[in-house]
């Protein structure tokens, strides 16, 4: 039985559209695809092209993890766009989890003043109708992952 | 830049919320599908307009549209405060229309309900971001609070230095646990009710127009 396939992406180097689902996509033999996607990686991009790169891997039916996250506004976006791309039979929409936002103690005095919070959180992306979560807890998230 | 930008629009807010302390504030009822919102916002509305805000329904995604009661005065301990209810669609990040199969729809009704929910989040999502002014957030008490949607939204709202009221509601059924809200959002007051009942709005009240007011 074929095992997850990983495609981690690093460096940031390559231009903001060439995101980890352009490169193969390689689940023709039913396996799952898992592309995890640094800070660094994401860090150069605008707050769409992050929102692109994740859903055109989730609508590859690939799974993506994000080493550092998303701000809580291009959470909201990607919701927002998330719902424009929900289709019958096609798209049913992505399941997504962080852990547990813990109290952040490491804001400096300007970041709270300026209502700033640390993103960084390990967060898992997926398509809703192949990834299911089976718990989760502050240190631990545990989903089950469906073939197509 | 980022600084600067972030400095201007946190003096903006504070300036705006000063000279426009007699408007009335957009206060969006936003939380999952499901919790009660629509309730709420029909007992709010009754109980100080005499109107409705929308149907109810246990089919989830009943509301597909965020709809506004305007001008709704609320006056408590001689304070009167005049807000604009939203009443928002249930926010979720996947929406199947095989789901609404399940209650007694054939596929054509369930594929424009579903395209109509996806809509409506959307047009949630926006509001939350650029049109309201503070936010109720409901909770279904009977159903674990700590789901990715939840701790989103609330880190949206906070983010955006929204003033947020968590309510948990539905506390006229079993299973009711209120502590479990309390715990997953400590950061903010939970209060109890049934909207349903009307069970503890005299506190839903006074607690809208501390926050809110």
């Amino acid at each position: 039985m074929p095992g997850p396939t990983p495609n981690v992406g690093g460096g940031g180097s390559g231009p903001p559209g060439n995101g980890p689902s352009e490169n193969s996509s390689d689940d023709s033999d039913g396996g799952v695809r898992i592309d995890m996607i640094s800070g660094a990686r994401m860090e150069g991009l605008t707050g769409m092209e992050k929102i692109r790169l994740i859903l055109d891997g989730v609508r590859d039916g690939n799974i993506v993890i994000l080493e550092e996250g998303l701000s809580p506004d291009e959470e909201s976006k990607l919701i927002e766009v998330t719902m424009t791309e929900i289709s019958p039979d096609d798209f049913t929409g992505i399941e997504i989890e962080t852990y547990p936002k813990a109290e952040t103690n490491d804001q400096s005095f300007l970041d709270k003043l300026m209502g700033r919070k640390s993103t960084q959180k390990l967060t898992v992306i997926g398509p809703a109708n192949r990834i299911e979560t089976l718990h989760k807890d502050e240190n631990l998230i545990s989903t089950l992952v469906s073939r197509r | 830049m980022g600084l600067l930008t972030n400095l201007k629009d946190s003096i903006s807010r504070v300036t705006d919320g000063l000279f426009a302390a007699d408007e009335p504030k957009r206060i969006g009822i936003y939380g999952p599908p499901n919790a009660g919102k629509t309730t709420l916002a029909n007992r709010i509305a009754r109980d100080w307009t005499g109107d409705a805000v929308g149907p109810e329904s246990h089919i989830p995604h009943e509301t597909r549209r965020a709809r506004r009661k305007e001008n709704v005065e609320i006056e408590r301990n001689g304070r009167k405060v005049t807000i604009d209810i939203v009443d928002t669609p249930g926010v979720t990040t996947k929406v199947d229309y095989k789901e609404f199969l399940d209650h007694d729809m054939d596929k054509d009704d369930a594929v424009r309900r579903s395209r109509e929910a996806t809509e409506g989040v959307a047009e949630a999502m926006h509001w939350l971001r650029e049109d309201v002014d503070g936010v109720i957030y409901v909770l279904d008490s009977t159903t674990d609070p700590f789901t990715q949607v939840n701790t989103m939204l609330i880190g949206i709202i906070e983010s955006q230095g929204l003033p947020a009221l968590i309510l948990a509601n539905k506390t006229d059924l079993p299973g009711s646990d209120v502590q479990q809200i309390a715990n997953a959002f400590p950061q903010h007051e939970t209060i109890p009710l049934s909207a349903l009942e009307g069970e503890n709005m005299d506190e839903v009240y006074t607690k809208i127009a501390e926050y809110f007011g």
